[in-house]
């Protein structure tokens, strides 16, 4: 009988990604509701030291799997490693951060398991002594409930919309040897990007410029370093290439859900509201009032973003200081 | 070099998506059908590889009839040489999973170095087909790929995650799925339309390919849709007054910092 909530967790040079946290606290509330135990696995070279980190989230046990191979991720490896635990451990619920290195790996982890898997999973609520996953289709267009009939159930949570909490537990921690098997993707390198730009997905504040940019981003880039927040880009921007496909927001891009989404001259097309309609507080400026994104806003200003954002930008300083 | 990229038909991103009646679907009689943008790239880098060292481009998919007419006239008009399509009632309304298991299924009975997916469908947004197809086939999957090069016997790609670009290496065969940024797909000409008309496509059903029907298809899916709902609407948007740009921002700071406190 499949039994308890198991977190995959995923830690960078010995540093837990947020969405570690959120995983582990989302497994806490759900292994409570199902009355089980909550198991948290760390995968890593020289990573023994942090994994006592996530007993504060409400950790029950804390597999460790330390070893100089599993030093970068590795579909491969890591799938090895992860299928032999979960095999012997039957767990009921498999929970991972649906990061770039999650959904690589939740998706070959879920074939191997023959399990079903809930991508991009927004919310997990218990109907009827049965898991109901809450996920966006159509960039956003479609809220979903879905079910899952496997066991195990994956759910590959969202990065920056489920709630960390701290709930301090007493916790056992195991070493668990590693067994990594044939690597068929190796890694060469890892070239970390200059600067420490935040990532658009994981943002608490994204500043996005559209068309109305004309491809000027400087005050759209001062606004979201002042902020602490990413920028964006709407198709259009990307399509002339005032910025980096990287940037993209949208259903053909990146789907954000931050607190804050300030919209600079984006006029607001049906693939791009998509993409951005789940954040918190929506904030547009634009010159045309009639222009759609004021329909998806919480906040509009009707202007030009020439003189708003800079305007923006000074008062943000002054209450900074 | 057997180059086969896997495709997906989806509605238009420009498209409104509305619920059908039965709650569990949607409405498919006024969608604008396209091929997925991710495949297209796809289909794209499948092309140049072979432009530059040769070899065949096999389109894949899994899908209502009405699909073949689309790798005809997108895909094969860009440039492939030939489809197959796996059409079969018992198929439809399969999960990721379940398409995943017809698609390996299929790749089974044909020749393949290297199979291009894209990272994503953008209707259901799972990111899963071509890890799952990757995994039923037991070779390597590299995803979310920017850039890619093969050289004796092996692909090295380079893909973006968060904070940095990580560097992948693997012997063929292999399968990578693309990232926006890999290429830009060109646009369709008139000699490759006419040419597109002649190559041909194979219409297969499962019991073709030899797949068990009770391992796909709606019925025995792992992932169950229970409802679909359009996402809540906001409160009608407060457009913030006054007289100069310097006043409106003035009032906005204050509102995101001491009303809805996200600043």
């Amino acid at each position: 009988m499949a039994e308890g909530v198991l977190i995959i967790t995923e830690q960078r040079e010995g540093a837990f990604r947020k969405v570690t946290y959120e995983s582990v606290s989302e497994g806490r509330r759900i292994a409570d509701y199902l009355k089980s135990s909550l198991t948290a696995v760390v995968l890593g070279s020289g990573i023994e030291k942090i994994a006592n980190e996530l007993e504060k989230y409400g950790t029950d046990n804390i597999l460790v799997v330390d070893d100089p191979s599993l030093s970068e991720y590795t579909t491969d490896a890591y799938t090895n490693n992860l299928a032999d635990i979960i095999i012997a451990r039957e767990p009921e619920l498999i929970i991972i951060g649906a990061s770039i290195q999650g959904k690589d790996l939740s998706a070959r982890l879920a074939a191997r398991l023959d399990a079903g898997l809930a991508m991009e999973c927004t919310a997990i609520r218990l109907d009827k002594n049965e898991l109901v996953y809450a996920r966006q289709m159509y960039g956003g267009k479609i809220q979903a409930d879905i079910t899952i009939n496997s066991t195990p159930q994956i759910a590959a949570i969202r990065p920056n919309v489920m709630t960390i909490l701290e709930t301090p537990k007493s916790c056992r921690i195991e070493k668990i040897a590693a067994k990594v098997g044939e690597i068929k993707a190796s890694v060469i390198e890892i070239n970390k990007d200059a600067g420490d730009k935040v990532e658009l997905t994981e943002a608490d504040i994204v500043v996005s410029g559209g068309r109305g940019t004309g491809g000027d981003f400087e005050a759209i880039e001062e606004l979201a370093a002042v902020l602490g927040g990413a920028v964006g880009g709407s198709r259009s921007a990307i399509d002339e290439g005032w910025r980096p496909h990287s940037d993209q927001v949208g259903q053909t891009g990146k789907i954000v859900s931050p607190n804050l989404y300030i919209a600079c001259g984006i006029s607001g097309a049906i693939q791009h509201l998509a993409g951005m309609s789940a954040s918190k507080q929506i904030v547009a400026i634009n010159k045309d009032p009639e222009a759609p994104i004021f329909s998806k806003a919480d906040f509009g200003i009707v202007g030009d973003l020439f003189e708003v954002v800079p305007a923006i930008i000074k008062d943000v300083k002054k209450l900074r200081s | 070099m057997e180059i086969v990229v896997l495709c997906k038909q989806v509605p238009d991103t420009e498209s409104l998506i509305q619920i059908a009646e039965d709650g569990v679907s949607v409405k498919t009689g006024s969608i604008k059908w396209i091929i997925n943008p991710y495949d297209e790239i796809a289909v794209e880098e499948a092309l140049r590889i072979k432009e530059a060292s040769g070899g065949t481009v096999t389109i894949l998919s899994v899908g209502h009839q009405r699909v073949e007419k689309a790798i005809r006239t997108s895909l094969l008009a860009m440039g492939a040489d030939k489809g197959i399509l796996i059409s079969d009632p018992l198929a439809e309304n399969s999960d990721a999973l379940g398409t995943a298991k017809i698609l390996a299924a299929a790749l089974k009975k044909i020749p393949y170095d290297l199979i291009i997916a894209g990272q994503r469908a953008v209707d259901q947004d799972n990111y899963q087909v071509g890890s799952a197809v990757a995994e039923l086939l037991g070779i390597p999957q590299i995803s979310q790929v920017i850039k890619e090069e093969i050289l004796d016997g092996k692909i090295r790609c380079h893909k973006a995650i968060e904070g940095a670009t990580v560097v992948l290496e693997a012997s063929l065969p292999a399968l990578f799925t693309t990232q926006r940024g890999l290429n830009e797909p060109r646009y369709t000409s008139l000699p490759q339309i006419m040419k597109a008309k002649k190559k041909p496509i194979d219409i297969k059903t499962l019991a073709d390919i030899g797949i068990d029907p009770e391992l796909v298809g709606d019925r025995n899916a792992k992932v169950k849709v229970k409802s679909l709902n359009l996402p809540q609407s906001r409160k009608a948007v407060k457009i913030i007054e006054g007289d100069s740009a310097q006043e409106k921002a003035a009032v906005l700071v204050k509102l995101l910092n001491e009303e809805v406190k996200v600043i």
